[in-house]
Parts: C-alpha cells; structure tokens; sequence
C-alpha cells in the first residue's frame, strides 16, 4: 500500500473543502434550513402528521438523503474530473499508485466531506424540528453506505464526463428528481396504487425509507430490504469502477 | 540486447537504466504512433530525443512513465518492468510534461509536497526546500501556483519532479516558451541534475538545446528510432565543412582543372564554395589550393563553416538517412 500516496491525496481534496467552504458546505446548509422553513413550519402546519410523525420531522432523513446524494456526487466527480480538465491527471497517471488507492483516497474525501455536511445539517434540522434517533447505529451506517455508495457513482461520472455539462448532467436529470421523488417529502404509502409501483424502481426510495427508519423506527419497507438495496448499488458501483480501471477507460489509450 | 545497431556498451559495468524491447503502439483510432522501437539509455547520460510534431516523441515517454498503455513490447527502468512491477519502475521516475498543467489554487509548497506523497516518500522539509531553492523558487513557496508566471510554472513542474528524488527524469519540451536566459539556467540546472547522478532523457524542437547538453542523441521518425548516435561522433560523421574563398577578381565560371572538385561559384562569381566530409581522411583542402594556384586563381580571405545539429537533423528527416 502506498500510504503515503493516500494520505496526500485525502490531504489535498480536504485541502479544496477547506478553500470552497461557503459553496460546499455554508450553501447546502441553507437550502435545507429553507426546506425546514417552508415545508416544515409554513406548509407542514397544515399537514396532519404521517406515521405517527409530524411533517416538519418526517422530511429530516429525506432532506438528509437529499443534501448527501448531490453532495457525495458533486464532491467526487468535481474531484476526479478537475485533475482531467487541467492536465494535471498526468501525475497521477505517472504516480506508483494501484487503482484501489486512488479510489480509496478520492471516494473517501468525498464521502468525508458529504458525512460532515450531513451532521451539519442533521443538527441544523434540530434547530427547527425535535429530533429521535431510535437507532443510532443504523444511522451512521446508512449514512456511510450512502456517501461512500454515492461518493462511488460521482468518481464514474467524474471519469466518463469529459465536459462540464455532463458533470451535471446525472446529478441535476437523475439523482435530483429520483430524490424528489423517491419519498423525501412524502411517505410512499401516500401515492395512488399505479404510482406507488412505479416508485418500487426508484432505487432512491429504499434509501430514504431505510434512513427514515433508522430515525423513527417507522418505514415504506423493511429496513432489511433497505439495506439490501444499498449494499446492491454499492456492488455495481464497484464493479463499474474496477471495469474502468482495467480498461483504462477514458483515463488511459 | 537490442538490434546491434542500438546496443552500446555497458558504462562501468552497470546495466542500462533504461531498456525499450520492440516496442509498439496503435491508438484505438487505428494510428501506429510506435513500431518495434528499440532503445537502452545509459545510466547518468542526458539523452536528446530528436523527430518532427507528431514522430511519436510523447508516445514513447507517456508509456514509460505509465500515462499510455503499451500495444507490443516490453519497458524496463532499472530492471524493473513498467508494467509488472510498476510501482518500483514508477517511483524511479521525474516527469516534466509538455503542457503547463499546474494545480491553481495550492501553494508552491503545498504542491511540490503532494507530489513527494504521490510517489510515495515520506516528508522531508528539507529536500523539499534544497529543490525550491535550486530552481529559484524558495521565495515563491507560499505563493499560489496560479500567480506564477509561464517559467515559474515550468520550474514548478521540474520541482514536482524532482521532489521524490527521481534517478531518471524526463524532460518533454522543458525550454517551450522559455525565454533565453532562462533557458540557459536551465541547462545549467541539467546539468548539475546530471552530476548527482541523475539520468535525464529529453526531447526538443531546439536542436541548439541537444547539441548544447546531450551525450547521445536519438531521432525518431514516423514511430521510428533511425538514429542513436554520440552527439559528438553524429556531428564528426555526418557533419559537413565548407570551405569558402572570396576571391580576388571575379570568375564568370569554373576552371576546367577544377571541375573534380564540386566547386560551387557565387552568383557574383566573387566566391568559391567546396564541401568536404570532416571524416574524410584526405579533406582535400591542400590539392585544392594548388590546383587554384596553378590555374592562376588568387583569393584573398577563406573560411571554413561547419554543420549544425539541426542541418544534420534536418537532413535526416527528409531523406530518411
């Protein structure tokens, strides 16, 4: 294991979080206190409570999730794409690296960066909302599946992108609205049958619902089938990823 | 070994430090940027890669550095395979790139440090500094890379390079856009690069900077090597002399007596030229002068101009040798 190698890579991607502060973790955090705002206090007022649970506090996990999944993608595609753009990839290329490495340091800045703005944000909605944690544990390891899973997707369309348009292409035409919705603001169970089908292929919904779970021990599914699903994204993440890096894919000719 | 033509003698009992074996590229588009290149670099030698755009120049570096994959062939760096053991060959190696892609927003510092983490060293302020301060930018090392100006960048992606303690650095292009005394402190600094031991490969469109500072002297054409030579033993070889006599009164054509010569008259006819080979055992300079003599030409000055690098080079290319 080149170590080393890791650490500088980490080390310089925490380096650009540090830089880009306000946008990347001062610009989401507002957002999400306008979310709060509007749906939780002015609209959710007038929402009766689902499960249970009052609107305002029900939308914390899928606002999460939301702010996690763009982030996780933004952060690791920016980091992977940006090294493409200036030339500077050379290094890298030139580097005595394995390909483990160098997606173990990016994802894991990336994910890093997307964890500390989920607890930004979790402790943001605090202010707004009273918030249980019933299962702490699985809310940690969701959020860790979910950046590092996401984190993983953002290092592909880093590496496929080979302009700035396509470097938003996936996030702001798929991710985005499968978030929306995937049952951020809603429970599932609210949709008209025919709909509810169609949102079992949203892959977004299991992760929202088992998050949500983790929070109020109440779900759209069983939190197993959640975990199931996550570990499955993950899976073909992998995959894709090791198939770039033994084809050279877009890195190397 | 190599073709007999490229092999070369081993230098103090040491293997080469570089050894290309019929190696080949084609690119997806069907291109064939390298065919069967053969080639050893000694070890502590500044090796000049000589071609036209396009002749495979940078092909041939990226894939010993790992940036391109090779199609045929093997690449061994101190004995290390580029692709097997590619972690020991690449950690033995500098590259300066072509192109000026620097980071923007790191400092100097920060930058040539991330470098040294990349190829695995662990920190050593201290070399980190002794770099900076030989290619001049210790005062520049809080600065951001993106205030730097087009040498300083340049002289970053060196400190880059250098900052792993490289034993082999490659150098593509390193004087592009350098301005002349610049220039010249960088052949200072590649030098002194080579007196600690470091083998340097280079490539260049300034003949002058080859024949300035190399050993050796490759071309390659077309994804071919056609020549390796010594930079010294190419210049006495191929290298041509004239000898030019401005005469005393014009001639309107050549003497019949001097026609063995291959005399070449002005337009004017107020000079002779005669080309002779340097490596020639007789030059003929001496039999020449006396056929003057005896065919009652005088001529009141003379001077002999000899061939530069880049004629050679020149030469070379278009016919092929």
């Amino acid at each position: 294991m080149n170590l080393h190698a890791i650490r500088a890579i980490y080390r310089f991607e925490m380096a650009r979080t540090r830089r880009t502060l306000l946008q990347s973790i001062v610009s989401p955090v507002i957002s999400t206190s306008l979310y709060f705002v509007v749906f939780g206090s002015a609209i959710g007022s007038r929402i009766s409570e689902i499960d249970g649970i009052s609107y305002g506090a029900f939308i914390v996990p899928g606002l999460i999730m939301l702010s996690l999944l763009t982030q996780s993608l933004s952060n690791a595609s920016f980091g992977i794409y940006f090294p493409k753009f200036t030339g500077t990839i050379y290094e890298l290329l030139s580097a005595p690296v394995s390909y483990l490495e160098i997606v173990v340091s990016y994802v894991g800045a990336a994910a890093t960066k997307s964890i500390i703005l989920g607890l930004i944000i979790l402790a943001t909605a605090g202010l707004f909302v009273p918030l249980q944690i019933q299962h702490p544990l699985w809310m940690i390891l969701f959020l860790l599946l979910t950046t590092v899973t996401f984190s993983l997707l953002g290092f592909i369309i880093g590496i496929w992108a080979d302009n700035f348009e396509k470097l938003q292409l996936v996030p702001l035409l798929i991710v985005t609205p499968l978030t929306f919705l995937g049952g951020s603001f809603y429970s599932v169970n609210m949709l008209p049958p025919f709909w509810r089908t169609v949102t079992l292929f949203n892959p977004v919904v299991y992760l929202i619902s088992g998050f949500r779970w983790s929070f109020y021990g109440v779900a759209d599914f069983d939190v197993r089938v959640s975990l199931a699903m996550t570990l499955a994204f993950l899976a073909v993440f992998v995959a894709t990823v090791a198939w770039i890096f033994k084809t050279g894919y877009r890195l190397k000719s | 070994m190599a073709a007999p033509a490229l092999s070369f003698a081993i230098v103090a009992g040491m293997p080469d430090i570089i050894s290309i074996k019929n190696l080949s590229k084609t690119y997806a588009s069907g291109f064939r940027a390298l065919k069967g290149i053969n080639l050893d670099i000694r070890r502590g030698e500044i090796f000049a890669l000589l071609g036209p755009n396009g002749a495979g120049k940078t092909t041939l570096i990226s894939i010993i550095c790992g940036i391109v994959n090779p199609s045929e062939g093997s690449v061994q760096v101190d004995g290390c395979d580029i692709i097997h053991n590619y972690r020991e060959a690449r950690s033995l190696i500098g590259l300066v790139p072509q192109e000026l892609a620097t980071d923007a927003f790191e400092s100097v510092w920060a930058t040539v440090s991330f470098s040294r983490g990349l190829f695995g060293k662990g920190p050593n302020p201290a070399h980190i500094e002794k770099v900076l301060r030989v290619l001049s930018l210790w005062e520049k090392k809080d600065s951001r890379v993106m205030t730097l100006s087009g040498g300083m960048k340049r002289r970053l992606l060196i400190a880059k390079a250098l900052s792993h303690e490289p034993k082999v650095l490659f150098l593509d292009e390193p004087t592009a856009g350098v301005d002349v005394s610049l220039r010249k402190d960088m052949w200072q600094l590649v030098r002194s690069l080579r007196e600690t031991g470091v083998t340097i490969i280079l490539t260049t469109h300034y003949i002058e900077e080859a024949e300035e500072m190399a050993d050796r002297v490759g071309v390659i054409r077309n994804g071919e090597i056609i020549l390796v030579e010594d930079k010294a033993d190419l210049m006495r070889k191929l290298g041509k002399k004239q000898l030019t006599l401005h005469l005393q009164q014009p001639l309107s054509h050549i003497p019949e007596a001097l026609a063995d010569y291959h005399l070449d008259l002005t337009e004017d006819g107020s000079a002779l030229t005669y080309t002779y080979e340097t490596q020639a055992d007789r030059t003929g300079i001496v039999s020449l002068l006396e056929a003057l003599n005896a065919a009652g030409v005088g001529f009141r000055d003379l001077q002999t101009t000899e061939s530069s690098l880049e004629d050679i080079f020149i030469e070379l290319v278009r016919t092929g040798q």
